[in-house]
């Protein structure tokens, strides 16, 4: 790796992104939209916290940019005072990458939904998170599709009955973080609707990550997938496995801990019993995804019971989109100083090395 | 002394690894370095290496050279290369009666000749000397021992019989072969050994020709009258990526392409991908959406955003392309068509894409076609294709196919300064009267709506999918409003200036119009010269735009008492022009994966201008 490439990388997510001349509030990022969504979604309160969050980040209005898929989440854009696109199903990706490519200058958000982005999308969320391209996804899970009015998604438990599986659905759930960590992703994090002030730090830290963010967002669909989170989200909830960097990995109130069994794989075990020593202490920034994988797989596949909320792996690696830029800066730098000026240049390469002359 | 000969078809056929395309390549150069007008076509098989000497695995490279203007790659063979049974035995059926046949009889082996399906060696039966002067050489063994000083391993020799036989041909034909080997310095500098056995087989090749009485006669083809200037030779695929990079150079903006490779359309990923000088940025994507898609988000953003892809890949893109027809975002869609359906015959020629492009998206979906009309023509379509989707905010398709982006002719050198300037006119002031900006604000001319790029202060607003209310752009389930913005989009493309059609007919007298579209310019203008040359009246209509259509075509069409469609599909076109015109427009089509057939054609053509002629 060049010592060019340390640099660009070492950057923030954020670092080429135009700062705001005067300081702005939520009201900036309202857009004269009307909200349309169903009274008591999940999606009100990441809108909101988005709305909360932009203004602290402290970048340019204009250079914001929501890209969306389509399904509920992804009517996201039109709520937001800043640039966007709601464009078609599973292909929000493809279009911010291409944005990402051509326009550091940009703060590049996708908002997509557990349909969008692991069935139809599911494609280009792999090409995305190994690329690394600097864009920051919100992936919000609900378990279901809500605006074709309730067929199980990929997300949802195994038998699950909807009107397209009356007799439960036959397919086995995808866990969007494990898929994530395959995919190569450097910075892989999931959080909780309900969990405002959650939310707002791990969308946070997103957004400051240079390369593609992947933010896994439970968020609850009170018409047709309604308390798919409650053991996570009651306010006694045991469900919740927090990760903290540098913190043993803790549930149920510090009374179980992860620790690593014989056989390699991670469980949860009485700490009274185990003793706190060998619970886990979590380390978003190991260089190998082996543990943050296993972390993944303490997610319920069923009916959801329990699952880490955190950061799972945040890692330094060069973006796609930086040594795009940096490839073509190197084939600028090569060009004779005798072309001046790129129609020097094209006149030059439409002739090419064999020609000749008619008089 | 050389017997004056006014032109030539050539055709070299061997095995894919006989290094076919190459030799025919060269030897069109030397031909276009000569001052003659060419015309090449070359053929190969899908499989990149198929078994050796086998029928699947023939590869051939065509040129066709004049002293006069020529437009197709020519029919009947004078001279056909052969290096193996496999190669005579699909090409001898093109090889006129009384051309020169050469092959190199060390390959007739028994293995190669069932491979290619002889029970016999048809060199030893005594029957192609009866139709063709056979000139049946050991080019092995004569190859070996002109190289033998090198001390090249069998394999290595064995590749450098291509450039025997090129220097043989071009004995021939009385060729210089200093471009060659000029050539052969450049490519193989850096292995002396392999440059030097190359050189020596080409000067051996020659000397063959030269020293042996082999052949009876020599022949010269006279240079052509060319119009002053400084001439190349440029092959579709290589024009098409300079239109494009031309008109990233006069709009100002970063040409970025999403491409994911596919036959016959991969050539443009290459190209394009050696011009990061240019700041071209080259994205091969994961499939064909996410490239068209990529190619969309880069338009979004400001830059030149195009995609690349052939038939099945344009399938892929439509809904994307759709996207595009609802935001109104530039975007140039190149698509290098190949036969088809499905898979189809992925390195043969077809138009039959024509109503895919034009038609082939949900809801109503009006865009800009382009056709261009041969190898060299692909510059200046690239370049408008660009020009349209930037200035009028719209996808636009370019329908190019396998025989433009792979066939090559001399084309002359475009001034780069004369360029004509495209500019995108972005919108940085607000539109509105408190201060906003409403995406959807038209020119009340041209109907292009106001293009603003994230990053301009107080512009924001959002595009999408979902249908907008006219003007503001605000999302809209309005029906009326529907019916209005479907409108307003086909006024739109429909108010798109194209140049008028030209009714092509130098007697002035013609009741017959062939009217076509595309690649196939070539063979209906050479037939419609045939049609001429024998003293009959018909007019030649060539269209390149396919949509809008020439604002005069109705009344070009109706002024003829018989159009004919010549088309490779099944009146794809012919059924607009019924649909569109109410004339009896009728289709004439052969869709074997080549162009069509020029005495073929001209046959079809005379007997419908005999009848409408002497009705």
């Amino acid at each position: 790796m060049s010592e060019n490439q340390d640099q660009t990388h070492a950057q923030g997510g954020l670092s080429k992104v135009p700062l705001s001349a005067t300081p702005l509030k939520r009201k900036d990022f309202t857009s004269d939209q009307e909200v349309r969504w169903c009274p008591g979604c999940g999606d009100y309160a990441i809108l909101s916290a988005v709305q909360g969050l932009l203004p602290e980040l402290g970048i340019a209005r204009e250079n914001t940019v929501v890209i969306s898929g389509i399904g509920c989440s992804s009517r996201f854009p039109y709520y937001l005072n800043s640039y966007g696109m709601h464009s078609i199903h599973g292909r929000a990706l493809t279009i911010a990458t291409g944005l990402a490519i051509t326009r550091p200058d940009l703060a590049i958000m996708v908002i997509t939904g557990d349909g969008d982005a692991l069935s139809i999308g599911g494609n280009h969320l792999i090409h995305a998170l190994r690329r690394n391209v600097n864009i920051t996804i919100l992936l919000f899970n609900n378990r279901i599709y809500g605006l074709t009015k309730g067929q199980f998604s990929p997300t949802s438990e195994v038998g699950k009955i909807t009107k397209s599986s009356p007799a439960g659905s036959l397919d086995t759930p995808v866990n969007a973080v494990s898929l994530a960590l395959g995919a190569e992703a450097t910075f892989v994090a999931r959080s909780i609707d309900a969990d405002r002030a959650h939310l707002t730090s791990v969308l946070r830290a997103a957004f400051e990550h240079r390369g593609s963010s992947l933010v896994e967002i439970y968020q609850n669909c009170p018409i047709f997938n309604d308390g798919a989170w409650d053991a996570l989200t009651a306010p006694d909830s045991e469900g919740v496995i927090r990760l903290e960097a540098g913190q043993p990995v803790l549930a149920s109130g510090g009374r179980l801990g992860v620790v690593q069994a014989s056989d390699g794989h991670l469980e949860l075990a009485p700490v009274s019993e185990v003793g706190l020593e060998k619970v886990i202490v979590h380390d978003p920034t190991a260089t190998d995804p082996t543990r943050a994988f296993a972390l993944s797989r303490l997610t319920d596949s069923g009916l959801m019971r329990r699952s880490p909320i955190g950061i799972f792996r945040k890692v330094d690696r060069p973006c796609y989109d930086d040594l795009s830029r940096e490839q073509i800066a190197t084939a600028q730098g090569r060009v004779s100083p005798d072309l001046h000026g790129k129609t020097s240049q094209l006149q030059a390469l439409l002739a090419g090395d064999d020609t000749w002359a008619v008089s | 002394m050389a017997e004056q000969v006014s032109r030539v078809v050539v055709r070299f056929a061997g095995d894919s690894g006989d290094g076919m395309q190459l030799t025919g390549g060269r030897f069109g150069t030397e031909a276009a370095r000569q001052g003659n007008d060419i015309v090449t076509l070359p053929d190969f098989p899908a499989e990149i290496r198929a078994p050796q000497g086998s029928i699947a695995g023939v590869s051939s490279f065509q040129v066709h050279f004049a002293d006069r203007d020529i437009v197709t790659p020519g029919e009947d063979l004078d001279v056909l290369v052969a290096m193996n049974p496999a190669a005579l035995k699909v090409h001898l059926p093109s090889l006129r009666r009384g051309g020169i046949l050469i092959t190199d009889s060390s390959e007739f082996t028994k293995r190669n000749l069932t491979h290619a399906g002889y029970q016999t060696d048809p060199l030893t039966e005594g029957v192609l000397e009866a139709s063709y002067q056979l000139v049946s050489l050991d080019l092995t063994s004569v190859t070996a021992e002109a190289v033998a000083p090198f001390g090249l391993k069998r394999k290595a020799v064995a590749r450098t019989r291509n450039m025997f036989a090129l220097g043989l041909v071009s004995w021939l034909y009385s060729r210089d072969m200093a471009p060659t080997r000029d050539w052969l310095q450049t490519r193989f500098a850096a292995q002396p050994e392999i440059r030097d056995a190359n050189l020596a087989a080409l000067e051996a090749g020659w000397n063959y020709g030269e020293n042996t009485e082999t052949f009876a006669v020599r022949y010269e083809v006279a240079p052509t009258t060319q119009a002053p200037g400084r001439y190349r030779q440029i092959s579709g695929s290589r024009a098409t990526a300079l239109g494009l990079l031309a008109a990233s150079v006069a709009s100002g903006l970063p040409l970025f392409l999403g491409a994911y490779p596919i036959t016959p359309a991969s050539d443009l990923l290459h190209e394009l991908g050696k011009r990061k000088a240019f700041g071209v940025q080259t994205f091969q994507a994961e499939d064909e959406i996410a490239a068209v898609g990529a190619a969309l988000g880069a338009s979004f953003g400001g830059a030149l955003g195009v995609t690349t892809t052939s038939g099945p890949g344009l399938a892929l893109k439509q809904e994307m392309i759709n996207l595009a027809v609802m935001t109104e975002l530039p975007l140039v869609v190149i698509d290098v068509q190949r036969a088809g359906p499905s898979t189809g015959m992925p390195t043969k020629n077809e138009q039959a894409d024509l109503l895919q492009a034009l038609w082939g998206r949900n809801g109503e979906s009006p865009i800009p076609v382009i056709a261009p009309n041969s190898p060299a023509d692909c510059f200046r379509a690239a370049f408008e294709a660009c020009r349209i989707a930037l200035t009028h905010r719209t996808p636009v398709i370019m329908l190019s196919d396998a025989y433009l982006a792979n066939g090559s002719e001399p084309w002359m050198i475009p001034d780069a300064t004369a360029l004509p300037v495209i500019d995108p006119g972005f919108a940085t002031l607000p539109n509105t009267e408190d201060g906003g900006f409403a995406p959807y604000r038209r020119d009340p001319l041209t109907l292009d709506r106001p293009w603003a790029l994230p990053g301009t202060p107080d512009l924001q607003h959002r595009i999408g999918g979902l249908e907008k209310s006219d003007g503001m752009g605000a999302v809209s389930y309005d029906g009326n409003n529907h019916d209005t913005m479907v409108r307003l989009r086909a006024d739109h493309i429909a108010r798109i200036p194209v140049s008028d059609a030209v009714w092509d007919d130098p007697s002035g007298m013609a009741k017959l119009a062939v009217v076509g579209w595309g690649s196939t310019w070539g063979s209906i203008t050479a037939a419609v010269r045939r049609v001429r040359e024998l003293g009959l009246p018909i007019a030649q209509i060539h269209i390149r735009n396919l949509n809008p259509l020439p604002a005069n075509l109705g009344a070009l069409l109706r002024r003829a008492d018989r159009v004919i469609v010549p088309e490779i599909n099944l009146g794809q076109f012919a059924t607009i022009l019924r649909a569109k015109y109410l004339v009896d427009a009728r289709s004439w089509s052969r869709i074997r994966g080549m162009p069509l057939t020029v005495s073929e054609l001209t046959e079809y053509l005379l007997s419908e201008v005999e009848e409408v002629q002497h009705v």
